[in-house]
């Protein structure tokens, strides 16, 4: 290696993060707190009742989402994950993927809302956006470990990062693409740019914003597993124990119960999209 | 900075008038009616409406002039699709916040007034374009400004819809008085509607007429080409064709001074006009003399065609059957009922062919056999009683 042409990116970012920890902690500290209480709250209502009341509940959410089908198959895949003896793991990991990509969706969708009204936001958003989704999901672990500690919430932070990027890019082209004559419809008639973004812009972007919701969640999905290494437990917990011990049958089973859940909610979350059917223009 | 879409375009738009701003895709009018309402920006130059220049204010203000002073039909309709029909007529007034009570009160008696009677409760979506246009329409009008701006406004609906709408907003417009500033790049529909047309060409105003001064005496050989595939038979009207018409006698005046004028004319009729130059009827040169020879002088007792007077905005289109019914040439009134000229067979031919006509050799009432060289086998004259007489007339 030519030492003239070495480029310290490594060393620039570990100083870089070493000052975060030493002038942030208090604020990481605060974060910390802040998630473990809606992680904990969250995995209490997923995993306190009996198994079979969670089924229903979720079984019912399908129905009156899509329709039985949806239903009956939510059932027998939460019984297949109940039979496999994955389903502590499974609400566990539920309950992450979703701290994690309602918090990705708080930030991300007024992220795409300014990124739509604004150029220059969005000429700064979209690189930081391309970084964050192709940078390799492991790299996220160790910043967030080193400021984080071990435990759910540095799973939770690392995914709620990585899952931005849809959320953000979703939204700013759904509000882009509504028919601007729709929009200067409202101008014309002398709505505020707040009444215009409320009643047209929003709900015309509805089926977009959605889809990008939905990639949001399938993404920390993906992204819970990966947070397993880290002691965020559940699903991606067993995944990583089956992997270091090369336990095939828990290696088969914990993957077939993130199969469940990721077609659970993505069905769940696709149906959302096609909500408003009348539409169609 | 790019290339100007709009420059050099002044015009005035009189309170209650349709002004026309026609040109082709490109022409630069959208730019120019988004200037109007201020949706666009203008580098110079300034936009009055009344005493307000709405380049020089922004924001808050510029939403209020908007909201009370200037409305906007859209291309293609720009509906809200996931309101209901009543909902997307009542925006403008739930914009200038209305309660909602009143607002869907007004917004129910708009969507009446232009034919859309129960069908509020419908999507847009579920509406014919020239519905929805309907819906665009009483979206605008409820917001009772006195301007509304109309960007091609129907030139995304079929041919025989659009020729529907553009009579509903004639007629609409003939209660209302609306000030109307509607683009288009369809000259027949320019015509049709327009008080005055402006036609752009790259951005600058070529020429601003009426519609008959556009279509007669075009500014360059831009607006002539255009022209010419105008229908102008929807176009043209009565007024604008007609001519003086030579013999006219005063119902006072007896049978012996009306044969005398027809001789002069050389006709083989005559207008009748009373002392207000109210027209009363036509007379004949045959029974003119009849009357005449008996030794009577009242014209009254043969006046025929009394009630066949058209008014002078009559469009061509409507004179065709007419003019083919009658073997004389229409007579031409006011609003008062005088006579102001007439229409002859003749006259509608050449119009259409864009044939000067303005010759005196043209007489309204053709010269035809006088009484005295009668020899009954061979009348051309237009006054012929006989029922072949319409094929005499002034060919």
């Amino acid at each position: 290696m030519d030492e003239l042409f070495r480029i310290p990116v490594g060393k620039w970012a570990e100083t870089g993060l070493d000052w975060v920890i030493a002038n942030l902690g208090a604020f990481f500290d605060g974060l910390k707190a802040f998630f473990a209480q809606f992680y904990n709250a969250l995995d209490w209502v997923l995993s306190t009742p009996p198994f079979w009341a969670v089924i229903i509940v979720l079984a019912a959410l399908a129905f009156w989402l899509k329709g039985w089908k949806l239903s009956l198959g939510t059932i027998l895949g939460f019984l297949l994950i109940y039979g496999m003896n994955q389903w502590d793991n499974a609400m566990d990991s539920l309950a992450l993927v979703l701290v994690a990509s309602l918090v990705a969706v708080v930030i991300s969708v007024p992220l795409g809302i300014a990124s739509a009204k604004s150029t220059t936001v969005s000429n700064i958003v979209k690189p930081v956006m391309d970084f964050l989704q192709t940078m390799p999901a492991f790299v996220y672990l160790i910043p967030v470990l080193l400021l984080l500690g071990i435990g759910p919430v540095p799973g939770i932070v690392a995914t709620i990062v990585f899952a931005l990027a849809p959320g953000a890019r979703f939204t700013e082209l759904g509000i882009r693409s509504v028919d601007s004559e729709v929009v200067e419809a409202g101008q014309a008639f002398g709505a505020s740019p707040m009444r215009i973004l409320r009643q047209i812009q929003i709900p015309l972007a509805m089926p977009t914003i959605m889809a990008g919701i939905n990639q949001i969640i399938m993404l920390s999905l993906s992204m819970v597993v990966i947070a397993g290494m880290v002691g965020a437990g559940g699903l991606g917990g067993a995944v990583y124990s089956a992997l270091t011990g090369l336990n095939t049958p828990l290696g088969v089973e914990s993957g077939l119960a993130v199969v469940v859940l990721a077609i659970f909610l993505d069905r769940i979350t696709a149906s959302l999209t096609h909500v408003k059917k009348h539409v169609s223009a | 900075m790019g290339t100007a879409a709009v420059i050099d375009a002044s015009f005035d738009v009189k309170p209650g008038e349709i002004f026309v701003v026609m040109g082709l895709s490109g022409s630069g009018k959208s730019t120019l009616i988004r200037m109007l309402n201020g949706l666009w920006p203008m580098t110079s130059g300034s936009v009055h409406i009344g005493d307000v220049d709405i380049s020089k204010i922004s924001g808050k203000r510029l939403r209020e002039v908007r909201q009370k002073s200037i409305s906007m039909v859209f291309q293609h309709f720009a509906l809200l699709p996931h309101r209901t029909v009543l909902e997307n007529a009542a925006y403008a007034l739930e914009i200038q916040g209305v309660d909602k009570k009143k607002r869907t009160e007004l917004a129910t008696a708009m969507l009446n007034t232009v034919g859309l009677t129960g069908w509020g409760d419908k999507y847009p979506g579920q509406l014919s374009g020239g519905m929805q246009q309907r819906v665009g329409l009483a979206r605008a009008l409820c917001s009772e400004t006195d301007i509304l701006l109309m960007d091609e406004a129907f030139s995304a609906l079929d041919p025989l819809i659009r020729r529907d709408m553009q009579e509903q907003l004639a007629s609409l417009q003939a209660d209302l008085g609306k000030t109307i500033i509607f683009i288009t790049h369809d000259l027949n529909e320019a015509m049709f509607l327009g008080d005055r047309i402006a036609v752009m060409r790259d951005g600058e105003i070529v020429q601003i007429g009426t519609p008959d001064e556009i279509l007669t005496s075009p500014a360059d050989e831009y607006v002539s080409s255009f022209v010419r595939d105008v229908d102008r038979t929807r176009v043209l009207t009565a007024g604008g064709v007609m001519q003086n018409p030579r013999a006219v006698v005063s119902i006072s005046g007896g049978a012996r001074a009306a044969l005398l004028t027809m001789r002069e004319q050389q006709t083989s009729g005559a207008f009748v006009i009373d002392r207000n130059r109210n027209f009363r009827g036509i007379v004949t040169d045959r029974d003119t003399q009849g009357l005449a020879d008996r030794g009577g002088s009242d014209l009254t007792e043969i006046l025929t065609r009394a009630d066949d007077a058209i008014s002078a905005d009559t469009a061509l289109n409507d004179l065709f059957g007419r003019a083919v019914e009658s073997s004389t040439p229409l007579p031409v009134v006011d609003e008062q009922g005088r006579l102001v000229g007439a229409v002859a067979r003749a006259t509608l031919l050449a119009a259409l062919g864009n044939v000067p006509s303005s010759t005196s050799s043209m007489g309204i009432l053709t010269p035809g056999q006088t009484a005295g060289n009668d020899d009954g086998s061979q009348k051309p004259g237009i006054f012929t009683q006989d029922p072949s007489g319409e094929e005499g007339g002034t060919l």
